[in-house]
C-alpha cells in the first residue's frame, strides 16, 4: 500500500530525511518510532503529500504521491489531482484539530460531503455509526471545546474514516492526551487494525507498537536505522542507537 | 481580626462552650469602603446637573428674550422632515452598498495578499498602498473628475481599435454611483487587512486537517478558515461600518451633491441659519442608526462565536444585565457553605 524508495526531504540546507526505505502492505500496521527531530512526523506528512519530498519515489496504493513520471522526471501534479489522491487517505494529527466551528457530527460529515459530495442522509447515518464505533453515540451534537482530548481525537478517527480511506496515517494521536484518556483512544486504533485497516503509526507508545504494529521501525537522523517484528525489534534491539532509546522510555 | 463586641465578649465570659470555629462561619468580610468615590460621585452630580440645566435654560440672544438655548423644539420639528428622513435612507443605502462592495472585494485582495502566487499579492499590495495612503475625501473628487482624464471607457484590443465604448461624462454625474465607487474601493482597502489579520489568527493545522480531507484550497478557506477568521474580523468590520456611516458625511462636501443625511440638513440650516439644532436632529439620526448597528453586531458575534467555550453564549439582555449589575459580594460566610 505504501511504498517508499530513497525518500529525501530538505528543509533549507536542513536534510530532514536521507533516504527512507519503508514498505507497508495492504491491511498491515506500520510504526514509526524514534526520537524527536529523527524526521518521522516529515515522513508521515510526506505520505499525503503535506509535505513535498525532495528525491526519491513515494507511492499509495501504487501510484506516486503529487507527481507524475515523464520522460525520467517527477512532474507536480495539479491541486485538483492532489486533492483527489488525498482524499483516499485519513490523517489524525497530534493537536487533533478539529474544527471548533462545528459540531462532532459536521465534523464528520464535512469531508464526505464537500469533497465526495455525498448525499446528505447517507452521510449523517454513516456519520452516526462511525460516532457510535468510537463510543461518541451521545456526543455528536456537541462542539469540540465541550469534549475531553480523547473524545476529541476519537472524533477525528471518525472523521478520517469517513471517507472510505484506503489508509490512515497517524500522527502521534495519543501524544496531546492526558495518561488516563490515552487508552480509549488506543484501544479505537486497534480495534481499526484488527479490521484490517492499512496504518501508518508516529508513536512514543511502545507497548502500543509491540501488540498492534506488524512491522515497526526505528528512525534516527532521517533514516531508519532498525525494522522488523516489533516483537522482536522492541525486546531484543541490535542497534545500540535503538537500545538507548528503548531504555530511556521504557 | 476585628475586636469582639462586647456581647461576644460577656458571652466567652459566661463561658460559653460555644467553639471557636463555629462562630468564624458567621464572620462577614467587609469590602474595602472607598470614600474618595462619593465625592466624585457628588461632583460628577453637581456638573451633570449644570449640564442638564443648559439644556432646558433660556437665554437672551439677538436682542430676543428668554429663547430657549437648544431650541428643542426646531430639533423636533426637523427631526421626521421629509428631505431629512429621505437624507437618512440615502446614508444607509450607501453604507450598505460601500461596506458590501468593501467587505467582497476586501477578501478577494486578502486572499490575493496570502496567496503563493508573486503576482497576486503584488497587485494586492500596490492597491492597498495608493488606496490606504490617499484620504477618501480627495479620492471622492477624483472619480467625480474622472472624465477630465478619461473622456471615454472602452472596451477592445489595447493599443487597437475599441469594439465597446461608454462616455464617462455620463456616469459621473451620478452622484450616488460615485459616492458608492469612491466610498467602496477605499473600504476594501481597510477590509483587506482585517480579512488578512483574522484569517492569520487562525491555527495552521486547520488548513491542514481541512487538506488532508481533500479538500481545494478555495473550499478549506470558505468552510473551515473565514467562519473561524470571523470571530477576528467581525468587530473590526462593525468599527468600520460605523466609520463608514459617518463617513458618507463627507459626500455632500466632496461632491457638491448625493442627498445625504448630513447634506440634507446643510440644505435646511443654509436657509434659516439654525445651525446648532438642526446638527442635534442629525445626531439624533447617526446615533440612532450606529445605535442599531451594534446591536447587529452584537448577534453577528454571538452566531460566530459558537463551539469557543463549553457553554452557550449569552444573549444581549444577559449581557447588559451582567454590565449594569451589581458585581456579586463574596463573603466568608458564603464561602464556607457548600
Amino acid at each position: 500500500m505504501v511504498h517508499a524508495e530513497g525518500v529525501e526531504k530538505r528543509f533549507g540546507h536542513l536534510h530532514v530525511l536521507q533516504g527512507i526505505n519503508l514498505c507497508v502492505a495492504r491491511g498491515e500496521v506500520a510504526c514509526l518510532l524514534g526520537p524527536s527531530g529523527s524526521g518521522k512526523s516529515t515522513f508521515l506528512r510526506c505520505i499525503n503529500h503535506l509535505e513535498k519530498i525532495s528525491a526519491g519515489r513515494l507511492t499509495v496504493d501504487g501510484e506516486l504521491v503529487g507527481y507524475e513520471q515523464r520522460r525520467g522526471k517527477l512532474y507536480e501534479l495539479s491541486d485538483r489531482k492532489i486533492c483527489a489522491k488525498r482524499a483516499e487517505i485519513g490523517m489524525v494529527f497530534q493537536r487533533f484539530n478539529l474544527f471548533p466551528h462545528m459540531t462532532a457530527l459536521d465534523n464528520v460529515m464535512i469531508g464526505p460531503r464537500t469533497v465526495l459530495r455525498r448525499d446528505r442522509a447517507v452521510t449523517e447515518a454513516k456519520a452516526l455509526a462511525l460516532l457510535d464505533r468510537v463510543g461518541l453515540a451521545d456526543k455528536a451534537s456537541s462542539y469540540p471545546s465541550q469534549l475531553s482530548g480523547g473524545q476529541q481525537q476519537r472524533v477525528a478517527i471518525a472523521r478520517a474514516l469517513c471517507m472510505d480511506p484506503k489508509l490512515l496515517l497517524f500522527d502521534e494521536p495519543t501524544s496531546a492526551l492526558d495518561p488516563e484518556l490515552v487508552g480509549e483512544v488506543l484501544s479505537v486504533m486497534q480495534s481499526l487494525a484488527e479490521d484490517g485497516m492499512t496504518m501508518v503509526v508516529v508513536t512514543h507508545e511502545i507497548g502500543f507498537a509491540r501488540e498492534v504494529a506488524n512491522t515497526a521501525y526505528f528512525m534516527d537522523g532521517g533514516v531508519i536505522v532498525e525494522s522488523g517484528d516489533p516483537k522482536v525489534v522492541l525486546t531484543q534491539p541490535t542497534h545500540p542507537r535503538l537500545r538507548d532509546f528503548l531504555s530511556k522510555v521504557l | 481580626m476585628t475586636t469582639p463586641s462586647s456581647e461576644e465578649r460577656s458571652r466567652d465570659a459566661a463561658g460559653s462552650t460555644e467553639s471557636a470555629a463555629s462562630r468564624a462561619v458567621h464572620l462577614e468580610a467587609v469590602p474595602l469602603r472607598h470614600y474618595g468615590r462619593w465625592i466624585s460621585a457628588a461632583v460628577l452630580a453637581v456638573l451633570v446637573a449644570m449640564f442638564v440645566h443648559t439644556l432646558v435654560s433660556h437665554i437672551d440672544r439677538n436682542g430676543v428674550h428668554n429663547d430657549q438655548r437648544f431650541q428643542w423644539s426646531t430639533v423636533g420639528r426637523y427631526l421626521f422632515d421629509p428631505s431629512v428622513i429621505h437624507g437618512a435612507l440615502v446614508t444607509i443605502e450607501l453604507t450598505a452598498a460601500a461596506m458590501a462592495i468593501g467587505v467582497v472585494f476586501g477578501i478577494v485582495l486578502a486572499t490575493m495578499r496570502l496567496s503563493t502566487n508573486r503576482q497576486l499579492r503584488y497587485v494586492s499590495w500596490v492597491y492597498l498602498w495608493f488606496f490606504r495612503g490617499t484620504p477618501v475625501y480627495v479620492q471622492l473628487i477624483f472619480w467625480s473628475n474622472l472624465a477630465w482624464l478619461y473622456p471615454t471607457l472602452s472596451l477592445g484590443v489595447p493599443f487597437g481599435p475599441s469594439l465597446f465604448q461608454i462616455s464617462t461624462n455620463q456616469y459621473v454625474t451620478n452622484l450616488f454611483l460615485v459616492a458608492i465607487v469612491g466610498l467602496s474601493l477605499n473600504e476594501a482597502a481597510y477590509m483587506a487587512e482585517i480579512v488578512r489579520a483574522g484569517i492569520l489568527a487562525v491555527d495552521g493545522g486547520q488548513l491542514e486537517a481541512a487538506q488532508a480531507l481533500g479538500m481545494r484550497r478555495v473550499q478549506s478557506l470558505r468552510r473551515i478558515v473565514l467562519p473561524q477568521a470571523m470571530r477576528v474580523i467581525v468587530p473590526p468590520t462593525g468599527n468600520e461600518t460605523i466609520s463608514m456611516l459617518k463617513t458618507t458625511s463627507l459626500v455632500g462636501a466632496a461632491l457638491g451633491g448625493g442627498g445625504e443625511l448630513y447634506r440634507s440638513i446643510q440644505n435646511i440650516y443654509n436657509l434659516n441659519y439654525l445651525v446648532p439644532p438642526l446638527l442635534i436632529t442629525g445626531c439624533c439620526w447617526y446615533l440612532a442608526m450606529t445605535s442599531v448597528l451594534s446591536v447587529g453586531q452584537f448577534y453577528i458575534e454571538r452566531y460566530y462565536g459558537r463551539g469557543v467555550g463549553t457553554s452557550a453564549p449569552p444573549t444581549l439582555l444577559e449581557t447588559l444585565r451582567k454590565s449594569f449589575g451589581r458585581s456579586p459580594h463574596v463573603t466568608a460566610s458564603s464561602l464556607g457553605k457548600p
